[in-house]
């Protein structure tokens, strides 16, 4: 019963901290847009007059998305255009389930695992759930049956199945050289330290495959520098049919991969909730003192690095979708099948030969 | 391939250019947040409402007609403006006033429809008497009719 509870506690817990980051990815979007461009950004939305540097905007965005009208055109096959905000949105979702936040902590002789599904092909579900995400592109744009929409994405299906091969073999290198599938093993594995001083990150073992890796998770994310799908000034997207709330939820999706992104950018390359240094029982400095903490401390700061990481890596893609202009088709296909994946099949094997020495 | 990579340096260039950015006006919103005064601003924006940008001198802003000593308005209806204006959007018409032995001729109604107007400054060139001058400083001049645009004598000579 409790461990059912401790369960649906955590489910409710790694979601909301999902949907809340997510949320505030919008108004981050805004600002952080702004102060790249000399600009402040939006800061009028206000309660009572207190404005707090626009901190309410994503409310505001909320509330009118959800009273704006939700329009199904007639043209449209009802049941499909439906579906499809809802696929692309569920399976971004479902990834968080994998994700590990931080240690197993032991609370009044209960061992709770940050994580609500530890499971040990946890690295290949991300991916399939990842690449699933692909239906929602592809059913809004065929059952809006218009003929942007459906440009936008057959765009979208070309661009996610030619970069989900990169994304899977960029990573191939990090799975030889990692014991095991499931994500908590991973980052306890980078807990460890080359010669007591650098920490055991991928970014360290696997420097090419991270390279790779982030270039094939932006193309994933199908934001600016690889928005052919929604292509904004040429085609509008593949939801150009929706509006209202269906439409929130395929922005919605656009952040929350950007999260996940984020999340596995840091699980697999930069260590998880791993602190340099830092052990169970305290930070062990290289170069001899220890400075022993009381484990809620210890945990505290794991789940401070992590989410700090992610916070990071969310604010390093905005500044890539404020920094570059879309590719055009072709070199986007030629990026992704003759340079990422021989760089790939490259690293896959340099990685294979030094582990066999 | 040399290509690729030359592509790939001016993509890590371009990123350097928008860190710079970003972390030059994050220091100075900090700064200004923390409430230290800097010369230079995180941002270039005027919020306008609150904060207004200073008009020029020579700004063509709402038009205004000056007084005489005696209250009555410096027009003598030759009705230069009228001519001159391209948007047709003068209208005058003339009274007399036998008592007044200088300028018998004056405006018994001027009226300038400002949804009409252009704000070209034409008839401010062409007034001989120096009556009509757009110096009022004042560019908010939206409303809710159509019909509050035109302004009559009395809201010129204010």
């Amino acid at each position: 019963m409790i461990d059912t509870l401790i369960v649906l506690a955590k489910i409710v817990l790694a979601l909301a901290w999902f949907l809340t980051l997510t949320l505030y990815l919008t108004w981050l979007e805004r600002k952080e847009s702004a102060v790249i461009q000399d600009r402040i950004g939006a800061n009028r939305a206000s309660i009572l007059g207190l404005r707090l540097i626009g901190l309410f905007q994503p409310f505001a965005d909320a509330i009118k998305m959800i009273f704006k009208e939700d329009f199904t055109p007639p043209f449209s096959k009802k049941f499909l255009h439906n579906l499809a905000p809802f696929t692309s949105f569920f399976f971004v979702a479902v990834t968080v389930a994998v994700i590990p936040f931080g240690d197993k902590i032991e609370i009044a002789g209960r061992t709770i695992n940050l994580q609500i599904v530890d499971t040990h092909v946890g690295l290949l579900l991300i991916l399939a759930l990842l690449s699933l995400g692909i239906y929602g592109i592809l059913l809004s744009g065929w059952s809006s049956n218009n003929r942007y929409t459906i440009i936008g994405g057959l765009r979208g299906a070309a661009q996610m199945i030619s970069y989900e091969i990169a994304l899977g073999l960029s990573l191939v290198g990090l799975i030889l050289v990692y014991p095991s599938l499931r994500l908590s093993t991973i980052v306890a594995y980078q807990g460890e330290h080359f010669f007591g001083w650098i920490p055991k990150w991928g970014v360290f073992l696997q420097p090419l495959g991270f390279l790779l890796f982030l270039f094939a998770a932006l193309a994933e994310t199908k934001r600016v520098p690889f928005d052919l799908p929604e292509g904004e000034s040429e085609i509008i997207g593949f939801f150009t049919e929706y509006s209202g709330l269906k439409w929130g939820m395929f922005m919605m999706t656009d952040f929350m991969e950007v999260v996940i992104v984020s999340c596995l950018l840091t699980t697999l390359f930069f260590g998880g909730w791993q602190v340099p240094w830092l052990f169970a029982d305290g930070f062990h400095f290289p170069w001899g003192p220890v400075w022993t903490l009381p484990r809620a401390v210890v945990v505290i700061l794991q789940l401070l690095a992590f989410n700090l990481k992610v916070f990071f890596f969310c604010w390093f893609q905005i500044l890539v979708r404020w920094t570059y202009p879309r590719f055009r088709y072709d070199q986007l296909m030629d990026f992704g099948w003759k340079l990422l994946i021989p760089l790939c099949i490259v690293n896959i094997i340099g990685t294979a030969i030094i582990l066999s020495l | 391939m040399i290509k690729a990579l030359a592509y790939f340096l001016e993509i890590i260039r371009g990123a350097l250019v928008t860190t710079r950015h970003f972390i030059v006006n994050m220091w100075f919103h900090i700064l200004n947040l923390f409430g230290i005064k800097t010369k230079r601003k995180g941002a270039v924006t005027i919020q306008y409402p609150e904060e207004k940008k200073e008009i020029a001198y020579r700004h063509r802003s709402l038009h205004r007609l000056l007084k005489r000593d005696n209250g009555r308005p410096r027009c003598v209806v030759c009705m230069l403006c009228a001519t001159t204006c391209p948007s047709e959007c003068i209208y005058i018409e003339a009274a007399e006033d036998p008592a007044d032995d200088e300028f018998q001729k004056y405006p018994a109604t001027f009226i300038i429809d400002l949804s009409r107007c252009c704000f070209c400054g034409f008839c401010v060139e062409a007034c001989p008497e120096d009556a009509l001058r757009m110096d009022t400083q004042k560019i908010e001049l939206a409303e809710y009719s159509r019909l509050d645009l035109i302004y009559d004598l009395e809201k010129l000579v204010q």
